[in-house]
């Protein structure tokens, strides 16, 4: 267990190879109660969503959720979060746990449209059920066909009896569930998923495999490939930055960067020499410091050292985002590494290997 | 959790036996087990130096880097080329196969400042 924005997380259970592969191939359930939750809503909502976060709620309907920044005028991130649209008066924002308390207070000083603002993070648990046999495992507990709730949908349903939001989310690149509930019934449902999964190999996860899941698909950590002084430029996150979206904060940064470019760009790399890119390494191209990790681990299901990065434009693997050698300094030592287009790792099933479309 | 008799042990969780002028080095049952599954090795070549309380090479985890500190100094007689190939070895069998170094020490090999299995044992439980 380790101590993080004030809970208690269990790092690994049984051990986090296992516990990645399990997810990959099975299905695995998380613990993720941390998170926060903010609610906006009233007359207002609506007009404040549009203005404060950098995607266009408009693009999804109500009962789906979106992937969205939030941004501070310079362009630099407050929080990546995910939005629950119930209406034009409600929405509910999932955030990263560490960032609740400064969302909520960016949230109350923008708040010049008057919504109505609430942190709901203490009324919610939140668990992740991921993995190609999500579906199965969840079916027999829930009120609603599992193939009613879409990719990035949500609803409000029955599990295990439990009034709960369920979406069809995650943060593995597998096909899965977060479900929502009130806490007093989490232990419940957990042990509800924990015995109906059995036979499908489900297995409890801890946050070190959240951690490489989500590193083999190339997703952003807040703290590392965004934050206040990174922006979703510079993170190749432009999708998710709607440009032709009327004012919203960090558009005028943000429309700068994207139309004169960045001085510096994330990468994806795999190791061609052995050695595992670590957190702040440093990153040279032909020999000469070009910038520094910002994630790096061990893939457990490629058997190879992977990271991302940040590169100067202007290097090569700048311009040349894939395919391009670069160096990662590994005590003192410049080990060989290729660049290349996130995923890591192909997921193997139908659906769209994307979890977070627009 | 198995803590060998016939080894000396060090603060920093590696093990070692000496036989003759010979000296075993590996990491210990405890560390194997905090650090979770090992994926990366590296271990200095054979020939090299090495020091008492230096490090002598580096242990990974997935999430994880550590040192390794050798618990004496000498030079590096025969290096555990499998456990580089196969790093999870260290987790299975921390004091047999996954040894990791073998040193011809310097000196009289006196080994008398390390610890104790049952020393270790009350080190560890006052370092959790």
């Amino acid at each position: 267990m380790v101590a993080f924005a004030g809970w208690e997380m269990p790092v690994q259970y049984k051990g986090l190879i296992e516990e990645h592969l399990t997810v990959r191939s099975a299905a695995g359930i998380f613990d993720v109660s941390h998170m926060g939750e903010i609610e906006v809503s009233g007359s207002n909502a609506h007009a404040f969503v549009q203005r404060i976060a950098t995607n266009d709620v408009d693009r999804v309907g109500d009962g789906q959720c979106q992937y969205t920044l939030l941004c501070y005028p310079d362009g630099g991130v407050v929080d990546d979060t995910i939005v629950y649209r119930f209406g034009a008066d409600r929405f509910l924002f999932c955030v990263n746990a560490s960032n609740a308390d400064k969302v909520y207070d960016w949230f109350n000083k923008n708040n010049t449209e008057g919504a109505l603002i609430e942190d709901q993070s203490a009324n919610y648990a939140q668990i992740a059920l991921q993995g190609p046999n999500a579906a199965d495992v969840l079916g027999p507990l829930l009120d609603v066909m599992p193939a009613e709730i879409k990719h990035f949908h949500f609803v409000m349903a029955l599990v295990a009896g439990a009034e709960a939001m369920v979406s069809r989310t995650g943060y593995t690149g597998e096909d899965g569930f977060e479900i929502y509930l009130e806490p007093r019934d989490a232990v419940k449902v957990w042990g509800a998923l924990i015995e109906v999964g059995g036979p499908y190999g489900i297995s409890p996860i801890g946050l070190g495999a959240r951690d490489t899941l989500r590193l083999e698909m190339g997703y952003p950590l807040y703290g590392h490939e965004i934050s206040e002084k990174l922006t979703p430029i510079e993170a190749g996150l432009n999708k998710y930055v709607r440009l032709d979206k009327k004012g919203f904060i960090g558009k005028d940064a943000l429309k700068r960067q994207a139309g004169l470019g960045v001085d510096k760009t994330l990468i994806g790399f795999k190791m061609l020499d052995p050695g595992i890119p670590r957190e702040n390494y440093e990153i040279r191209c032909n020999g000469k410091k070009a910038g520094w990790v910002t994630s790096g681990t061990m893939s457990p299901s490629l058997k190879t050292g992977i990271g991302m990065g940040y590169v100067e434009t202007g290097c090569k693997g700048g311009n040349i985002p894939f395919d391009a050698g670069i160096e990662i300094v590994i005590r003192n030592r410049q080990a060989k590494a290729k660049t290349c287009r996130p995923p890591f790792y192909t997921i193997k099933r139908g659906m769209s290997p994307l979890a977070r479309p627009a | 959790m198995e803590f060998p008799k016939d080894l000396k042990y060090t603060k920093e969780h590696e093990w070692v036996r000496l036989d003759g002028t010979i000296a075993t080095v590996g990491i210990t049952d405890y560390a194997q087990d905090s650090l979770g599954d090992v994926v990366y090795v590296e271990l200095p070549p054979e020939g090299g130096a090495v020091t008492k309380n230096e490090p002598f090479g580096v242990v990974e985890s997935v999430k994880a880097v550590s040192d390794l500190y050798s618990p004496v100094s000498g030079s590096v007689a025969e290096v555990n080329d499998a456990i580089v190939d196969s790093p999870e070895a260290i987790n299975e069998d921390p004091y047999g196969d996954a040894w990791m170094i073998k040193v011809e020490i310097s000196g009289k090999g006196d080994l008398s400042d390390l610890m104790t299995a049952e020393d270790y044992q009350k080190f560890i439980e006052e370092e959790k």
